[in-house]
């Protein structure tokens, strides 16, 4: 999946993570930023490069900022930022996700 | 998969908006959660709330809650996708907002159909909820109950209907009975379920009471709720009492017996008692065991 543009889904409450998704420059770079980070930055990164291999999004920079949100809320809004990125609206694949 | 005559004594609304509600809902136990896709999610945020009901239904444990979707109306370009995403991940239900005529629920079913088959759900798997908000809707409640036979139930949406009949709300009700008798005439003309509006008062636990205890004695199959705190007042009043419970024995028994004698009336107390009554004593004894006020022979 190619992205057009920079986008963002979720936001920065508790409990929530905010994720910003932008066309990369030919390879994959992740910034993941939380207060739990030594604890569960494995987990967060993980989640997300699986999330991404899933799309077949493998062009883009994508900043993490974790507010303690659990796996599939981090899972919903790197989905969010990457259909917003990508202008998908409509027709969505939900089969794949 | 969900059944269509299961208890909904509770039915509470979650705005799919704010991540953290949305998760831990089931730790409230109502009988049923209608994650909201509609009024409480902000036009930007559509997109982003239809994704995060996507993964909560998918992977969350609701510990066999029932998991119902209230999509955004016909007139708006986002109902077609709700609907697509709702029934990939395995809902067990639609609310469909604002309906008037069966036209509104067939093309619900249409796109249903479509989504069960496109994502491998079993057809007819996904259930529809009619909600009424509208004085026309109130008029077609049979028609509109009797649209398909996905239906299990029908409620009527207050604060809509108020504002569409130029009415003020009352503490008794007055004001909404004519619907509610409406209403729930025609779903027990029809065989579906019947569920009542929000109470929005939210710290008003005597005015909910009060609200649910005249539901109750009208007939409704339960409630919608807007706040957890509101849950076990209106189950309190949904659990038939102990003495309700065992007037609604005797009946069973004494009915059982007298018929085999060939006697057809005869005396519970103070109260006559004839084959007509059997009915409404085996709902009280169903609605106790599945309340876990009674727990069988």
């Amino acid at each position: 999946m190619q992205l057009s543009h920079a986008a963002v889904g979720g936001t920065e409450d508790s409990g929530d993570v905010l994720v910003e998704v932008a066309p990369g420059q030919g390879t994959l770079e992740l910034e993941i930023n939380s207060k739990v980070l030594s604890q569960y930055g494995s987990s967060i990164k993980k989640t997300v490069l699986e999330t991404l291999t899933r799309l077949n999004v493998t062009d883009a920079k994508v900043i993490v900022k974790d507010k303690g949100a659990v796996d599939q809320t981090i899972r919903a809004r790197l989905v969010t930022a990457i259909f917003r990125a990508a202008d998908m609206k409509e027709n969505l694949p939900w089969g794949d996700l | 998969m969900s059944s269509k005559n299961r208890l909904r004594r509770t039915m509470m609304f979650l705005s799919t908006q704010r991540a953290g509600s949305i998760r831990d809902a089931y730790i409230y136990a109502p009988d049923s959660i209608i994650f909201d896709l509609e009024d409480a999610v902000a036009v930007s945020e559509k997109d982003s709330a239809r994704v995060a009901l996507y993964h909560v239904l998918k992977y969350v444990d609701y510990k066999g809650i029932e998991r119902l979707v209230r999509i955004n109306g016909a007139d708006t370009p986002f109902w077609k996708e709700d609907i697509r995403a709702s029934v990939a991940a395995g809902c067990d239900g639609i609310r469909i907002p604002k309906c008037e005529t069966p036209h509104d629920v067939e093309i619900v079913e249409e796109q249903v159909i479509n989504a069960e088959k496109e994502f491998n759900r079993p057809i007819g798997s996904t259930l529809l909820q009619v909600a009424i908000e509208t004085p026309l809707g109130v008029r077609n409640a049979y028609e509109l109950s009797m649209a398909s036979e996905r239906i299990f139930g029908i409620s009527i949406g207050a604060g809509d209907f108020m504002r569409s009949m130029h009415a003020r709300r009352r503490d008794d009700g007055a004001e909404l009975y004519a619907a509610r008798a409406q209403l729930v005439l025609a779903a027990r003309a029809a065989g579906v379920q019947c569920y009542d509006t929000v109470h929005t008062k939210v710290k008003d636990y005597e005015g909910l009471e009060r609200d649910t205890q005249l539901i109750y004695d009208m007939g409704f199959d339960g409630k919608s709720v807007i706040h957890p705190s509101q849950i076990p007042i209106i189950h309190k009043v949904f659990t038939p009492t102990a003495q309700e419970i065992e007037k609604a024995q005797k009946i069973i028994s004494k009915l059982s017996n007298e018929a085999k004698e060939g006697v057809g009336v005869f005396m519970v107390g103070e109260d006559m008692i004839d084959v007509a009554m059997l009915e409404g004593a085996k709902r009280i004894m169903a609605l106790a065991e599945a309340a876990g006020a009674y727990k069988g022979e």
